[in-house]
């Protein structure tokens, strides 16, 4: 409980009036300097509270008067970098992706930008620059189905695989020979161990031989006769040892029974022209680009 | 705590450091108020020299930033430039790399050490000469001077009322201030953007906000240190007058009163006798000439910054009053001891510390000379592609992408061949257009970067990791730089399977 406030003899200072069993609490106030600052930080925390957003609500929060969001600022900086290279951008929106690729620093701009959409949008699942996972192909390797050229990728990557949405889709179906009963599982078995050989991965054998004569009559038409693939119709080749999904015996035996249809999405619906075109020249760029 | 003073000296003449501390309103006494020193002008050799030595430090600041300097396309044309956004330092000829900022903090220990050498033998010569702080307070002194004359008269107009001419007088003052801070400001950023540019862009507005940022800072502490500081920078702030003492030996030549032949001082009357008294005729001369404010008479001080305008001062006293020159003058500590026993001892140059850092400095002049003759003009870096870690072809060879980056740090654009050692039936493709093996091309001053795909086929993979050597060669100058890295195969390798 404060009690008097007196002048102590010894510093010459004022007391509190606060006293603990005759011990005298001195007056020595904060500096000026400190309180001021002081009460500048709790103007400032006002004035930040007022223009910036600060109280939280049960559905929203308070905006502030000045509007500020972070998200905005992030939108605004990517409007503005694209600004600054509204040059380049201009140029590539009327160009093919071949004549991109030929003005080096259009190339090396659509790249740059590629990299980055492909890595938004694209490898989660063809994996980071292209490496592929099980059952979605490799982008670094030579194997394409649809064609590696550039205009190639441009419109698969454009209309997507299997796309119902989009009319212009690349679109293949392999028949389903087992389940829909067009091959029994013994010619089944049969024309897997000749796809086998004609990987190069078994030697041939008479199951082999059995096969070949049932490969010719209902897998050479879209394969090809030396499997070799024709990718008009997106018939992958059976020779090179790359597989989409697998090749061991039992992984062909069952593609041919009940054949997996991979789907890619129609980026075009999805993403400006721009960034397909960029995206398409990452991939090309990625070692496999014909 | 409080110094006695002596009761003879006119008060105003104290040097400030004796003059009373403040005290709180207990009593108790703690910090000294600044009290503002007026040096008055003075005339004589040192006075000249320094002036000279000032001209020439500002007109070597202010012209550098635009000697030009050919290069050769696309490079600045600046002698001297700081190029921090283009991560390059240009000085004339030497084109410093980030990674070469070693000869850059070789330049600064050069500085620091032929400091050292220089303090060992004559004493502050840097402080009183050279260092910006002393020559731009001197320019700032020498425009106060101009506007409001002398110490005395300025003194005066201080102490007195305010006054139209008081106040059109110390207006123009600062406002010259400003412009001259301004210029040194101005001045700084030109060493590290192209100035002809800058000061375009600067009046057009379009300059980078940095730019007015730094300008401003600078025209503010230029202000503020050389108009307002002044002499506090050198005993308050400043680093260096607190250990140069360790670079002091009793041989090192500083400001020094003599006081074996100045003592007993005393005023002197012309046509009394000089016998059985000392030459100084106390009229404090010295003192009020002094830029710190200090009284030299009191031996060594941290506050002088050996400027010696005090010899000046004192010199054209004695030729006034006939007595010889030199009672204030540059002397070292046993040439004083010496003289006051009556002998004489001569100046050494050579003594173990300025040997010592006399060694020291050629050490350090030798190692950055070679270290910049030496330095790499070309540097190869090579960084294998780890997704994915290696490709399966169609024809069942093996591929490897690796990212080569080519810094050419000459002022020419080269070419080089690369070659690749240690991997049989290697073929080399670049994912770079217009790159080929024969021919990698990198633009002068500057980074390339190619993507390098090496396919070999599996037969010619023994293990799964094979190591190679990845070489460039530029034969139009003779260079060339190997790089090591790894081919990396399938752990199955000479397995052929179906998986």
């Amino acid at each position: 409980m404060p009690t008097k406030i007196e002048k102590d003899a010894i510093s010459g200072r004022e007391t509190t009036g606060h006293e603990w069993d005759g011990i005298k609490e001195l007056n020595n106030p904060l500096p000026r300097w400190w309180i001021l600052t002081f009460y500048a930080c709790i103007a400032f925390a006002v004035i930040w509270s007022v223009l910036y957003p600060s109280v939280p609500g049960i559905r929203g929060y308070f905006h502030g008067v000045l509007h500020y969001s972070q998200r905005e600022e992030l939108a605004k900086s990517v409007k503005a970098a694209e600004a600054e290279h509204a040059d380049l951008r201009t140029k590539m929106a009327s160009q093919s992706v071949d004549q991109i690729a030929a003005d080096p620093e259009l190339n090396e701009y659509a790249t740059a930008g590629g990299r980055a959409v492909f890595a938004n949008n694209c490898a989660v699942c063809h994996g980071a620059a292209g490496s592929g996972r099980p059952n979605f192909p490799i982008l670094a390797d030579d194997k394409w189905l649809w064609g590696g050229k550039r205009a190639d990728i441009y419109k698969t990557v454009q209309h997507g695989i299997r796309s119902p949405d989009d009319a212009d889709t690349r679109s293949s179906a392999m028949p389903r020979f087992g389940a829909d009963k067009i091959l029994t599982n013994a010619q089944i078995s049969d024309v897997a161990a000749h796809v086998r050989v004609l990987a190069k991965l078994d030697q041939p054998s008479a199951e082999s031989q059995r096969g070949a004569a049932i490969f010719k009559d209902n897998c050479a038409a879209c394969h090809g006769a030396e499997g070799q693939g024709n990718r008009l119709l997106g018939a992958p080749a059976l020779t090179d040892g790359i597989w989409l999904y697998a090749g061991t015996k039992d992984a062909i035996r069952q593609q041919v029974t009940l054949p997996k249809q991979g789907e890619m999405p129609a980026w075009g619906k999805r993403l400006n022209d721009l960034d397909i075109k960029m995206v398409s020249l990452y991939v090309h760029s990625l070692g496999g680009g014909e | 705590m409080n110094p006695t003073l002596t009761t003879d000296e006119p008060p105003k003449l104290r040097p400030a450091h004796l003059r009373a501390p403040s005290t709180d309103t207990h009593g108790d006494q703690f910090y000294a108020d600044r009290v503002r020193v007026y040096p008055a002008s003075v005339t004589g050799i040192v006075r000249r020299v320094k002036w000279a030595l000032l001209v020439w430090c500002l007109t070597v600041y202010y012209v550098i930033p635009w000697v030009r300097w050919t290069r050769g396309p696309g490079l600045p044309d600046q002698a001297v430039l700081m190029d921090i956004a283009g991560r390059r330092a240009y000085l004339f000829d030497l084109v410093i790399w980030p990674q070469q900022i070693y000869l850059l903090t070789g330049a600064l220990i050069l500085g620091a050490v032929g400091l050292f050498f220089v303090t060992s033998l004559f004493g502050r010569v840097w402080c009183g000469y050279f260092c910006p702080q002393t020559v731009w307070t001197d320019l700032f002194m020498w425009v106060e001077r101009q506007l409001e004359g002398d110490a005395n008269q300025r003194r005066k107009r201080d102490e007195g009322p305010t006054s139209f001419d008081k106040v059109w007088r110390k207006t123009a003052k600062h406002s010259l201030w400003l412009a001259i801070a301004f210029m040194t400001g101005g001045a700084w950023i030109m060493y590290f953007v192209d100035a002809p540019t800058l000061v375009h862009e600067f009046w057009a507005g379009q300059a980078e906000t940095a730019t007015y940022f730094f300008v401003g800072l600078f025209t503010a502490t230029t202000y503020l240190l050389a108009g307002w500081a002044r002499e506090q920078v050198c005993t308050y702030m400043c680093p260096w007058p607190r250990f140069q003492s360790a670079m002091f030996d009793d041989q090192t030549l500083a400001v020094s009163y003599r006081a074996w032949r100045g003592e007993a001082r005393g005023k002197h009357k012309t046509g009394d006798s000089w016998l059985g008294r000392g030459d100084c005729v106390d009229c404090f001369r010295c003192v009020s000439v002094c830029p710190t404010g200090i009284d030299i008479r009191d031996g060594m001080q941290l506050e002088c910054i050996g400027c010696g305008l005090c010899v000046d001062a004192c010199n054209s006293v004695m030729e006034k009053v006939g007595r010889p020159t030199g009672l204030i003058t540059w002397d070292t500590a046993s040439g004083l001891a010496a003289a006051t026993a009556g002998r004489h001892v001569p100046y050494r140059l050579l003594r173990p510390r300025t040997i010592m850092y006399a060694g020291l400095l050629s050490v350090v002049l030798v190692a950055v000379g070679v270290a910049t003759l030496v330095r790499e003009r070309l540097d190869l870096s090579v960084e294998r592609d780890r997704t994915p870690n290696f490709v399966a072809l169609s024809n069942g060879a093996i591929r490897n992408g690796y990212t080569l980056r080519l810094e050419n740090r000459t002022t020419e654009p080269a070419s080089f061949a690369l070659t690749l050692d240690g991997l049989a039936e290697a073929t080399l493709k670049f994912g770079t257009v217009g790159a080929d093996a024969a021919r990698l091309e990198v633009p002068a001053n500057q980074v390339a970067t190619f993507r390098l795909f090496v396919q070999a086929p599996k037969t010619a993979l023994h293990n799964q990791s094979t190591p190679i050597k990845l070489t460039i060669v530029d034969d139009a100058h003779g260079r060339r730089e190997t790089e090591s890295s790894v081919f990396v195969g399938p752990a199955s390798l000479g397995h052929a399977t179906g998986e």
